[in-house]
Parts: C-alpha cells; sequence; structure tokens
C-alpha cells in the first residue's frame, strides 16, 4: 500500500460534504430545538423571551398531550400485533414448502402498498371510509352487517382505530417482506433436524424458526415502536387530529402547535420529547440488534 | 422361522404404517394448502382492491361514481386523467420529478463518496465518524422541522426547490452511507491496490473501481431513496409554501379542497402520484429487495 492510499486527509476529503450536510440540516437543527424550546417566540416576530422550563410543565399538564402519548402507544401496540405478529406468521407460512411456490407473488401483492406515498394512501382511505360512497360500508352492507356502516372516520371512538387500520394494511406487508428475507438465511440444516424428528410445522416454528429470528424480530419489534412514535402523515391527511383532538398523535400536536397557534417554542418542546422517546427506542435498537443491523 | 415371522410382520405393520399416514399427510398438506391460499388469496383482494378501485374510479363520472362505487366505469373517461393533469397534478408531478432526481443524484453522488472514505481508509477518529453519520438514521424529521423552517428562512432558501432538496439530501444520505459501505467493504481490495501499482490515483479509483463494483447497492439505494423522497409530506408541507412549487403529495391535499365534489379528478390524481412508485417497484423488484435486506430501516 502506498502512502497515499492511507492518507487521512484524502478519505476526509471524501467524507466531508455528506458530513456536512448532515450536521447543518440534521445535527444543528437537534440542537437548536432543544433551545428554542426555552424561549416564547412565534414566527413573525423577532423578540423571544425566556421562559425557561416553563412549556415542559405546561406540557405535562396539557390533556391533548396524554391523548396524543396514548395514542401513539395504541399505535404502536396494534402495529406490534399486525405488523410484527401477523406479518412473521405471513413471513413463516409463505416459506412453508407447501406454500413457496406462490410466495413471489404473494409477497409482490402484500408489499406494494408500502410504495405508496402515506398521505396518498390516507387521502385514498379516507373515501373508502366515506359513509356515502366508500367501500367499507359498501362492504358491511354486502355482507349483511349494515349497523356496523358508521362514520369511521368522523367518530371521536373509532377514528383512531380508522386510521391505525389504514397503517396496518399499508404495512404488514412490508414487515413480512423483512421477515422472509431474514428467514431465509436460516440454515437449511436446522430444518433437516426438525423433519427427521417428525416435528409438526407449528413445533418447527416455534423451536426453530422463532429463536433463529429473535434478533431480527427484536430489531422488527423496534423499528416499528420508533414508527409508532414518528406518525404524522396519515393523521394529518385523514383527520387532522379530530374530530375533538380523539386522533391527536405527538406529530399533529407539534405542527398545530407551531403553525397554527403559532406558540413556536411550545411546539419546540413538544419536538424535544419525541427527540427523546425516538433517541431511547434507537439505543435500545442499537443495542439489540447490532449484528442484525450489519447483516 | 419362528425369529423370521415377526420379522416379516414388523415389517408389514411398518409399511401399512407409513402408507395410510402418508395417505392422511397428503390430504391434511391438501387442506392446509388450500386453506392458506384461501386466506391469502382474500388478503391479497383487501390489498389490491382498493389500489384497483382507485385506478377505475378515476375513468368514472361523478354520478357514476355515486351510483356504481362496485362496478366497472359506464364510461371510461380517460379525460380524468387529463383533467387531473390540467388541474395542478401536471406543475405538482414535474416538481416531485425535479426535487426526486436532484435529491437521488446528490444522495448517490455524496453517499458514495462518503461510504468509500469510510470503507477503504484507515485513520483516526474514523469510528467517531461512521458513529455520527449513522446516528441520522435515528433521528425523527419532526424533532427538526421548526428550526429547520427557521433555519431555511435565515439562509433565504425557504420557498424555494432546495428548501426541499437540501433537507432530504442530508435525510437520505445516512441510510444510503450504510449501505453502501457495508457493500464496498466486501469489494475484494486488491483490485484497487493493483489499479494504483498502475498509476491511477485516489479519485480514479473511486470512479472507476469502486463505483462500477459497486453498481447493485447503487442501485438500490437509488430506489429507496428515490421512493422515500417522492413520498415525502412533511417537509413538503411545511418548507415551501407556493402552490407552483409543491410535490405531488402535498399537492393532491390542496386539489382535495378545490375539486371537493369531483371524486373522478381526484382519484386519477391520486393515481398519478402512486402508478410511478408501484411500477418501479414491479420492474425493480430485485434492487428493492437487496436494499430492504441490507438494512432493516423503515422510512
Amino acid at each position: 500500500m502506498t502512502k497515499t492510499f492511507r492518507s487521512s486527509r484524502t478519505a476526509i476529503l471524501f467524507i466531508m460534504p455528506a458530513l456536512l450536510f448532515i450536521m447543518f440540516f440534521v445535527f444543528l437543527p437537534i440542537v437548536l430545538n432543544l433551545y428554542n424550546s426555552l424561549f416564547r417566540w412565534n414566527s413573525f416576530e423577532a423578540g423571544r423571551v425566556f421562559v425557561g422550563l416553563e412549556y415542559y410543565g405546561r406540557l405535562f399538564k396539557d390533556p391533548i398531550f396524554f391523548t396524543a402519548l396514548k395514542n401513539n402507544s395504541l399505535y404502536a401496540v396494534i402495529s406490534l400485533v399486525f405488523q410484527v405478529g401477523l406479518g412473521l406468521i405471513i413471513a413463516a407460512v409463505l416459506e412453508d414448502k407447501l406454500i413457496r411456490r406462490f410466495q413471489p407473488f404473494f409477497r409482490t401483492v402484500f408489499f406494494i402498498p408500502s410504495v405508496i406515498s402515506i398521505a396518498v394512501v390516507g387521502l385514498l382511505w379516507q373515501l373508502l371510509y366515506n359513509p356515502e360512497v366508500g367501500l367499507v360500508n359498501g362492504v358491511l352492507k354486502a355482507i349483511g352487517q349494515s349497523e356496523w356502516a358508521l362514520s369511521w372516520l368522523g367518530d371521536s371512538k373509532t377514528a383512531i382505530y380508522a386510521v391505525v387500520a389504514v397503517s396496518q394494511w399499508q404495512y404488514t406487508g412490508y414487515m413480512t417482506m423483512l421477515f422472509l428475507l431474514a428467514m431465509q438465511k436460516i440454515p437449511f440444516e436446522y430444518y433437516e433436524a426438525s423433519m427427521i424428528d417428525g416435528a409438526s410445522k407449528i413445533k418447527t416454528f416455534i423451536y426453530i424458526t422463532l429463536p433463529q429470528m429473535k434478533e431480527m424480530i427484536l430489531v422488527g419489534t423496534v423499528i416499528t415502536v420508533i414508527g409508532a412514535f414518528k406518525v404524522f402523515d396519515e393523521v394529518y391527511v385523514m383527520t387532522n387530529g379530530g374530530p375533538g383532538h380523539s386522533t391527536e398523535v405527538l406529530g399533529t400536536m407539534l405542527y398545530r402547535a407551531a403553525f397554527r397557534n403559532d406558540e413556536m417554542g411550545y411546539a419546540s418542546t413538544i419536538g424535544t420529547i419525541i427527540f427523546v422517546i425516538t433517541l431511547t427506542l434507537s439505543l435500545i435498537q442499537l443495542k439489540i440488534g447490532k449484528s442484525g443491523q450489519e447483516a | 422361522m419362528i425369529n423370521n415371522n415377526p420379522v416379516v410382520k414388523t415389517n408389514k405393520i411398518n409399511e401399512i404404517g407409513t402408507g395410510s399416514s402418508t395417505m392422511s399427510l397428503k390430504i391434511k398438506n391438501r387442506i392446509f394448502q388450500s386453506a392458506v391460499l384461501l386466506w391469502f388469496a382474500i388478503f391479497s383482494l383487501i390489498i389490491i382492491y382498493p389500489i384497483i378501485w382507485l385506478g377505475l374510479s378515476g375513468l368514472k363520472s361523478n354520478a357514476d361514481f355515486f351510483l356504481n362505487t362496485w362496478s366497472l366505469p359506464e364510461e371510461w373517461l380517460w379525460g380524468n386523467y387529463q383533467a387531473a393533469w390540467d388541474a395542478g397534478i401536471g406543475q405538482f408531478f414535474l416538481n416531485s420529478v425535479f426535487i426526486t432526481v436532484s435529491s437521488v443524484v446528490s444522495v448517490l453522488l455524496l453517499g458514495s463518496m462518503a461510504a468509500y472514505g469510510l470503507s477503504r481508509f484507515q485513520f483516526k477518529g474514523q469510528n467517531i465518524l461512521l458513529v455520527i453519520i449513522l446516528s441520522g438514521l435515528m433521528l425523527a424529521p419532526q424533532v427538526s422541522l421548526i428550526p429547520l423552517y427557521k433555519l431555511l428562512q435565515a439562509i433565504g432558501l425557504y420557498n424555494t426547490y432546495w428548501a426541499l432538496i437540501l433537507p432530504y439530501v442530508a435525510f437520505q444520505l445516512p441510510f444510503a452511507i450504510f449501505l453502501m459501505r457495508s457493500y464496498f467493504l466486501s469489494i475484494p481490495k486488491e483490485l484497487e491496490e493493483s489499479a494504483i501499482i498502475d498509476g491511477c490515483n485516489i479519485w480514479q479509483v473511486y470512479w472507476h473501481i469502486i463505483v462500477p463494483m459497486g453498481k447493485p447497492i447503487i442501485a438500490s439505494c437509488a430506489l429507496l431513496t428515490a421512493m422515500n423522497v417522492w413520498n415525502e409530506f412533511m417537509f413538503a408541507l411545511v418548507f415551501v409554501e407556493d402552490s407552483a412549487l409543491r410535490t405531488i403529495p402535498v399537492g393532491l391535499m390542496n386539489l382535495r379542497s378545490q375539486l371537493n365534489t369531483n371524486f373522478g379528478i381526484q382519484l386519477a390524481g391520486l393515481a398519478i402520484s402512486a402508478l410511478p412508485m408501484i411500477i418501479a417497484y414491479i420492474i425493480f423488484q430485485k434492487q428493492f429487495v437487496r436494499g430492504l435486506s441490507a438494512g432493516s430501516v423503515k422510512g
């Protein structure tokens, strides 16, 4: 190796442009956000007033904040059941030797919704949920359950579930694909052994597939939970937090505080909370999924 | 003789035993297969039907849409797609294309350079740089929303194409670098060494060896970046206010309030927005999947 090859100056030259971009547009804003949350300010006046941690105190007394936390958590739990739980089962079934030849078709179909913009999917489902013209109620009436035909997004009891359901529709196939890819890395010998033992499919799944997939399942779990706390687009598009704040999540709450109520300091406080939650979850992911990431 | 008999007997029993169990196994398998296929068929229908409905309803007149939600269009109004395009989708579409292409090219160039620097050199502080860049993967864009909004205003880029392109590049870079770096690490060092002996400088090595060798992962990065940028909504909503600069997802929101009652045209607009990514995915599935399996991160 020549000297230039190892030269750190050359390496830095290669890395610098990307690094500057990331520092300026990703990291600097986070620091600024923390700082911004200590002031009362709005976007059209120059002055700002230092308020210290006042907004943090206010946030923890704000009932909407707890609605949002509850909704984000609901998002996380339901997504875990469908995207991780059901996704895992679908992946295992698709890998079964009796089903495998149909796998390319199904996995392609199941994955399709996840390449569409969340906003577009939200607008589409808003029409599907429409009480007059939507397909959802059309199907319910067709199968003779017209008393179930509700104004799904218009009722504060059902709205959040209707919104969460759309995410399951969109992303279960995505998780299925991730699990399939991980399953295909499990050495065949493990399965051979269980076949010789005559283990049932379910036993093979529980005693061979699951333990081998442990890391991927943990990574998938954390990705899903982080995703649930980053939710914004679908809620904004379908309900904008309503009716009556019943579907509010941290993301829409931040947006409303900043760009509707023009309380930039308060909005920044919500930003800090999102930062703390997602960072904590990411650190957990790093800890448990180190080798899974390098796969 | 006496000793032989039991052996024959057990053989027979064994044969009968395996025979009947393969029979019942076959039936069991058939039932299992049919049940699963039925389940997956229903599933596929739930997933695909809304998308097909979207495309078909986009061809209907308003009356047709209200009266015959289920059936095929009475009259196939291809004009709806034209009308949606003219109502603003055309402009939004071109904005999205420009912003997506610019972002993807920048991400690939800056990302592959950084990945090269981080995979083929050994120097002090390398790991720290790597950790800094990769931790960009973890950050929720909401946290940066307000500071970026103010920052873009301060540097005079707010409400321009750059207000979207620059943050997109920055937010997509960590993942691209992560993917490309792991791939570059697997390219044999001998190639570079012999190129250097042949008198190539380091930039030529990067451009003539690493980039061509890395093509598969670069293609995956290009697709995933394009998909994320094309679909991005929140930054596009906040960093641009001029309707002439809007990208498709936000533009569709505007159109919803404008075309309140004309569902056919609205749905045509949605279809125009969704189609490029669906087509790209179906054509380049291999590249998509490679990117996903290399880095399990959800956009």
